[in-house]
């Protein structure tokens, strides 16, 4: 019955791996996929092809062309004889002013070192493995970079500090009644401190220690140096009052909650351009002849509180997302509002809006530029100072790409971060 | 910042600031010891700062002049950048004490706005740039011509009035700022760029073949450019005036920087030595001693010296004096007597 027939053949080895056919593989086949996968995407390939190759031929010799070494643009005119070329000679000859505006020559180091304090003050709040300790750094940087920046006596920034100190102290001390009266207490010895001892005690203290790095007016600084300052105060200030105000828009109080939709809203329906006018010039004419209310504050305050009601609706956006059971898990737990807050909502709403805030934090950035209306002479209000000068006018895309790559270098590695930050926390429930 | 400042607005009360007390400008500013001019924010051979920082400039020079008559030292002015926008407010909210920001003198400004123009630094007026190619010779021509304009302006006025009473039409292309009216009239896309011929010859110097554009013959407007003071001190609108005056003056009689430490112990001519100090007392009618022209003119020289450095035929900008001459040379500059 077992007729087996002869086997005739038996394979007893494995045939090794071919290549996959040259379509499939390699180059080719990321080109096929990506570039070529159907007719309409190889036109367009086509077509980017020749546009790069367009810019690249009109561009390229005028870049690679570039006079680094001349005093005028006549004398870049001279040395290219003709010949497509960037003079980016106008940027070795004044960089520094479109870095640090008028800020003196002699003192550059102060923004420099400022600029570095503040990136090791950033370090422990962008990166959480770092010693929670840095944290007390980050803390008394305002102080410290506000004295590198403006100097003056040396009293004044640790007495305005030293209001915070007599707020926590009254916090402690009023702790054990109620949480609100602690709270309140800390408000008022904070005020009390600024308005009535913070002056004498700066006062009496400079007579007695004179010290302090020299005074460096708010007119001298300009450039990046401004854009910076405005900038990093506003992202800073905005977040934490953005979320005040975000609190605030869901509170069942209602003059809370009136104030904060009022704000919000005012904010967003008038545009930035507007509220500098009004910090440049009308503010003027309400304050007292004789005072003069330093144009920086003045346009920090205007970007912060610009800046503070996008962050609000950003932030409500992610408090909005948030499923209901995670505010009523919070309640069942027994969390009063602000652990509650602290513990459970924010980070959550915070991780969901970080797209959002980094877009507002990077607008913000980029809006700086608008104070040039105001007379405020940031990157571009200097480019138009810099052509003034008789060496230098008719030059024009040199200083653009010098700024614009300035400013590209802070917004990428903002968005980096956020992506390095999103996807740390990535801890969604897909 | 001043920290006094900061202390009072975190206060918000007016309390603390309350003390102001209603000086005048000259006791403010010698108080304060430094002069707080409004300037240009960048206008080439008017106010621009150097690469030290430094602001040089026909606009800048009147201030320096100014802080020198007032303060001694022509360097003691803290200059304030502003723009056409922000200029007169804050010259009427005390935040300058005075505005040099190539600013035409009309009867609006003058009354409506309740500004002292004291006297005319440059005359300018607007005029017409248009490529050789074209083969145009009067402003006349132009017809149908796409004009490159900075919005906003007098200018902007100026050029629609002068179509219209020639009967002709224009298409304008709105720009924003002098360098971007550069290069959109270098990229062709207008046959004419119009604004102030003093601006004009220095845009037309800084392009790579000026040879290749000319500066049509036509001016259409009178802009007379003058320093501004608010109204209401007259005191401080004399010592800016007569300032000026004196700057005018000295080209007139002969007194320059180079001589001024000569002259000024005394010469025949009893008006130089009206200026200078040396007879009666001139100073003191406004407020301030009896050398203090010496010192306004000592700061850059004299009018003509301040032409030549900043926008003469010497500089790139190359501006010939004409209507900027003294009026014994045909030119409209004409300061009355020192008596």
């Amino acid at each position: 019955m077992s007729d087996t027939q002869p086997i005739s053949y038996v394979r007893d080895t494995m045939l090794g791996q071919q290549e996959p056919p040259a379509t499939q593989r390699g180059v080719v086949k990321w080109l096929r996929e990506n570039l070529f996968s159907n007719w309409l995407n190889s036109i367009l390939t086509l077509a980017a092809l020749v546009a790069i190759y367009l810019i690249l031929t009109s561009v390229g010799p005028w870049l690679l062309n570039s006079i680094w070494d001349a005093e005028s643009l006549r004398e870049c005119r001279d040395i290219l004889d003709g010949t497509p070329g960037a003079c980016f000679a106008v940027i070795t000859d004044r960089w520094h002013q479109l870095l640090f505006g008028f800020y003196p020559p002699e003192h550059y180091w102060r923004p420099v070192l400022a600029l570095v304090l503040l990136l090791i003050a950033l370090a422990p709040i962008l990166f959480a493995e770092l010693p929670r300790k840095m944290l007390y750094f980050s803390a008394v940087f305002p102080f410290i970079g506000y004295h590198l920046l403006w100097g003056g006596s040396v009293w004044f920034p640790i007495s305005v500090f030293l209001g915070f100190v007599a707020g926590y102290i009254a916090f402690r001390a009023l702790a054990k009644v109620s949480a609100l009266v602690s709270v309140i207490g800390a408000v008022a010895a904070t005020l009390v401190w600024w308005f009535f001892i913070a002056g004498p005690f700066d006062a009496a203290m400079y007579s007695v220690a004179p010290i302090g790095l020299e005074f460096v007016r708010s007119e001298s600084f300009g450039g990046f140096l401004i854009s910076l300052v405005i900038g990093v105060t506003g992202i800073s200030l905005s977040l934490p009052l953005g979320i005040l105000l975000a609190l605030g828009r869901q509170s069942d109080m209602l003059f809370v909650k009136t104030v904060c939709v009022v704000f919000i809203e005012f904010i967003r329906g008038v545009p930035l351009i507007t509220l500098l006018f009004t910090a440049s010039l009308l503010l003027n004419y309400f304050l007292p002849p004789g005072t003069n209310f330093d144009l920086i504050l003045r346009v920090i305050i205007m970007v912060t509180l610009f800046a503070a009601a996008y962050m609000a609706e950003v932030i409500r956006g992610g408090l909005a997302a948030l499923p209901k059971g995670q505010y009523e898990a919070a309640d069942a737990l027994g969390l009063d509002y602000w652990k509650a807050q602290r513990l459970i909502i924010m980070p959550q709403a915070l991780k969901i809006s970080i797209p959002g805030i980094v877009n507002t934090f990077i607008s913000l950035f980029k809006d700086t530029t608008l104070v040039v209306f105001i007379g405020l002479l940031d990157p571009l209000g200097l480019s138009n100072a810099i052509r003034a000068d008789t060496a230098w006018t008719g030059i024009y895309w040199e200083l653009f790409i010098f700024i614009g790559a300035l400013f590209f270098i802070f917004c990428f590695s903002m968005s980096r971060y956020s992506m390095y930050l999103e996807r740390k926390l990535k801890t969604d429930h897909r | 910042m001043k920290k006094s400042v900061f202390y009072g607005t975190l206060a918000a009360t007016a309390v603390l600031a309350g003390a102001a007390s209603a000086q005048t400008t000259l006791e403010t500013v010698q108080q304060r010891g430094e002069l707080i001019c409004g300037v240009s924010m960048g206008l080439a051979g008017f106010s621009a700062p150097d690469a030290n920082g430094v602001w040089q400039g026909l606009d800048v020079a009147v201030c320096r002049a100014v802080a020198a008559a007032v303060l001694s030292d022509p360097m003691a002015v803290s200059f304030v950048p502003l723009t056409s926008q922000t200029r007169f407010s804050a010259l009427a909210s005390s935040e300058i004490d005075m505005l040099s920001r190539n600013t035409t003198w009309t009867y609006s400004r003058d009354t409506d706005l309740q500004l002292t123009f004291v006297g005319v630094t440059y005359y300018d007026g607007q005029g017409f740039m248009v490529p050789r190619e074209l083969g145009v010779s009067s402003a006349t021509e132009l017809d149908g011509a796409t004009v490159c304009i900075e919005t906003g302006t007098t200018t902007e006025l100026n050029l629609a009035d002068f179509f219209r009473i020639n009967g002709m039409s224009y298409e304008p292309v709105p720009v924003e700022s002098n360098a971007e009216a550069q290069q959109q009239y270098l990229a062709g896309a207008c046959d004419v760029y119009t604004t102030d011929a003093s601006a004009l010859a220095a845009v037309r110097a800084a392009f790579p073949e000026p040879g290749a554009h000319v500066i049509l013959p036509e001016i259409v407007s009178k802009e007379p450019l003058g320093p501004v003071v608010r109204h209401g001190d007259d005191q401080w609108g004399d010592i800016v005036r007569w300032t000026l005056n004196a700057l005018i003056a000295a080209e007139e009689l002969g007194i320059t920087s180079a001589n001024i430490e000569e002259l000024k112990a005394g010469t025949d001519n009893p008006e130089i030595n009206r200026i200078l100090g040396a007879e009666g007392d001139l100073g003191a009618m406004i407020g301030l001693d009896s050398e203090w022209a010496v010192r306004a003119i000592s700061a850059g020289g004299n009018y003509g010296e301040l032409f030549a450095a900043n926008v003469g035929e010497q500089t790139p900008i190359g501006l010939a004096r004409g209507l900027n001459a003294q009026w014994t040379q045909g030119g409209l500059l004409y300061a009355p007597p020192f008596r």
